[in-house]
C-alpha cells in the first residue's frame, strides 16, 4: 500500500516533468505566432523588467557592497587587498549576477505571472480565449516566456554594474584602495568574452526556467484559489532549485 | 497609426538602460578601458628594460604621492625594450628633466607602481618627453637565481674555509 503510494508519488513527479517539456515545446511552437502580439510581449518586458528594477539595483548595490567588505576582509590575511576589484568584478559577472538576479525575478515577477495565469484559467479566460479562435499559448503563454528571456539578461547587467558601483563604494571610498589598483587590476584580468558574455547566456537560461515554470505552473494549475497559492509557491521553489542546478552545471561546462 | 500605450516609454526606458549598462561593464571592467584617457593630464614616455608585473593603470608616485597613472605599456620592436606611456595630472608639471623613473613593489609581495626620483634641473619635462634614466623592475626570481647559483659551488667547495655569505652555519663547531 505505502510503495504502490510512493510509486505513485514518483510516477506523478516524473509525469510533471514530462508536461513541463512538453509544454515547453509547445510554447517554442507557438512564439512565431505569438510575435504578431508583440505589444503583449512589450507590456510584459515592461512587467517583467522595468518594474523589477528598483529591487534589482537595490540588491545589487548591497550585494557588491557587502562582497567588497567580506573579501577586503579574508584578502587583507594575504596581504593580497590589491586584489579586491578583480575578485569582486569576477564573482559578480560569473555567479552572483545572473544567480541573484534570477532568484529575486522568480520572486517578484515569476509569482506574480503564476498568480495571473491561475486565476486565468480558474475564471474560464483561457478557455474562452479559445472559443474565440485566439491561441492562448500565442497570446499568454509564449509572451511571458519570451520576455523573461529578453528581461532576464539586462537586468542581470544592471545588478552588476550596480554591484561594481557599490565595491567601489566601500573599497575605494570607504576602505581606502587605491583607485588606479582597483581598476587597473580588474580590467587586466576581467575578459568581455570568457566572464561577461558567459554571465549573459548563464542569464538568458535562467530567464528561460524562470519564466518557463511560471507561465507552466499558472497554466497547469487546479482552478481553485487554494490551487493557485499552491502553485504559487512551487514557482518558487522550482525555479531556484532548478536555478541552482543548472547554475552548477553551467560552470562546471564553461570554466 | 495607434497611440502608443503608456508602458512603452517603460519598456523602452529599460531596455536603454539595461543596454547602457552592458556596455558600462564592457567597456570600463574589462581590458578594453586601458586604451581611454582622461582630460587634465599630460603624458610622459619611459623605456624600461623589464617592467616585471607592471600593468596599465597603476600608480605613478613621487616620495610615495600619487601624482598620475600608466596609460599604456608597449613594447619596442626595434629596441625590444617595453615603452611605458605615464599620464601624470596637470597640476605636477615641474617635474625636472633629469628625473628618473624606476619600477617598485609596494610591500614584499603587493602590485607594483612607478616611483619618480626628481632630478635637480631648472627645465621642466613637458607632454611627450621621454624620461631618459630609468631603473627596471627588480625581479625577485632573478635575484634568487643568482644568489643560488653564486653561492651554491662556494659553499659546496669551501668546508673548510669559512664561507663569508653563511657566518651563522660555518661559526658552528
Amino acid at each position: 500500500m505505502n510503495a504502490n503510494l510512493r510509486r505513485n508519488w514518483l510516477l506523478q513527479g516524473i509525469a510533471s516533468v514530462g508536461d513541463c517539456g512538453l509544454f515547453f515545446v509547445a510554447v517554442l511552437g507557438a512564439l512565431p505566432k505569438s510575435l504578431r502580439h508583440w505589444r503583449e510581449t512589450c507590456r510584459q518586458v515592461w512587467f517583467v523588467g522595468a518594474m523589477s528594477l528598483v529591487i534589482v539595483m537595490t540588491c545589487g548595490l548591497f550585494v557588491g557592497m557587502v562582497l567588497a567588505l567580506q573579501l577586503y576582509y579574508t584578502l587583507s590575511i594575504f596581504g593580497g587587498t590589491a586584489a579586491l576589484g578583480t575578485v569582486v568584478a569576477l564573482s559578480l559577472f560569473r555567479e552572483l549576477g545572473p544567480v541573484v538576479t534570477a532568484l529575486l525575478v522568480a520572486g517578484r515577477a515569476g509569482t506574480a505571472v503564476t498568480a495571473e495565469i491561475g486565476l486565468m484559467r480558474a475564471t474560464d479566460q483561457i478557455d474562452a480565449m479559445g472559443m474565440m479562435a485566439v491561441d492562448p499559448l500565442a497570446y499568454v503563454a509564449s509572451p511571458r516566456f519570451l520576455a523573461g528571456v529578453i528581461a532576464m539578461p539586462l537586468l542581470a547587467c544592471v545588478f552588476n554594474a550596480m554591484g561594481i558601483f557599490g565595491g567601489h563604494l566601500v573599497g575605494v571610498t570607504w576602505l581606502g584602495l587605491d583607485n588606479g589598483t582597483f581598476w587597473g587590476n580588474m580590467t587586466s584580468t576581467v575578459s568581455l568574452h570568457r566572464d561577461i558574455l558567459d554571465g549573459l547566456y548563464k542569464s538568458i537560461v535562467f530567464g528561460g526556467i524562470v519564466s518557463l515554470i511560471a507561465v507552466f505552473q499558472g497554466y497547469t494549475a487546479p482552478p481553485t484559489s487554494e490551487g493557485v497559492a499552491y502553485s504559487t509557491t512551487r514557482t518558487v521553489v522550482f525555479s531556484s532549485i532548478v536555478i541552482l542546478a543548472f547554475d552548477f552545471v553551467m560552470t562546471a561546462f564553461m570554466t | 497609426m495607434n497611440p502608443r500605450p503608456s508602458y512603452a516609454i517603460g519598456t523602452g526606458l529599460f531596455i536603454l538602460l539595461g543596454f547602457a549598462a552592458l556596455a558600462y561593464l564592457a567597456t570600463q571592467t574589462t581590458s578594453v578601458a586601458n586604451g581611454i584617457a582622461s582630460g587634465n593630464t599630460y603624458t610622459l614616455k619611459a623605456r624600461f628594460q623589464n617592467i616585471g608585473q607592471l600593468k596599465a593603470r597603476a600608480p605613478v608616485k613621487i616620495a610615495g604621492v600619487r601624482i598620475g597613472d600608466v596609460q599604456s605599456i608597449a613594447l619596442e620592436p626595434q629596441r625590444m625594450d617595453a615603452l611605458v606611456t605615464l599620464s601624470i595630472d596637470k597640476q605636477y608639471n615641474d617635474i625636472p628633466d633629469d628625473s628618473s623613473a624606476a619600477i617598485f613593489t609596494s610591500g614584499l609581495l603587493g602590485d607594483q607602481y612607478v616611483g619618480i626620483e626628481p632630478g635637480g634641473s631648472p627645465t621642466f619635462l613637458k607632454n611627450g618627453d621621454e624620461m631618459v634614466l630609468t631603473q627596471s623592475a627588480m625581479s625577485i626570481e632573478n635575484l634568487i637565481g643568482k644568489f643560488l647559483v653564486n653561492g651554491g659551488p662556494k659553499s659546496s667547495s669551501s668546508d673548510s674555509a669559512p664561507a663569508s655569505s653563511a657566518p651563522p652555519a660555518s661559526g658552528h663547531p
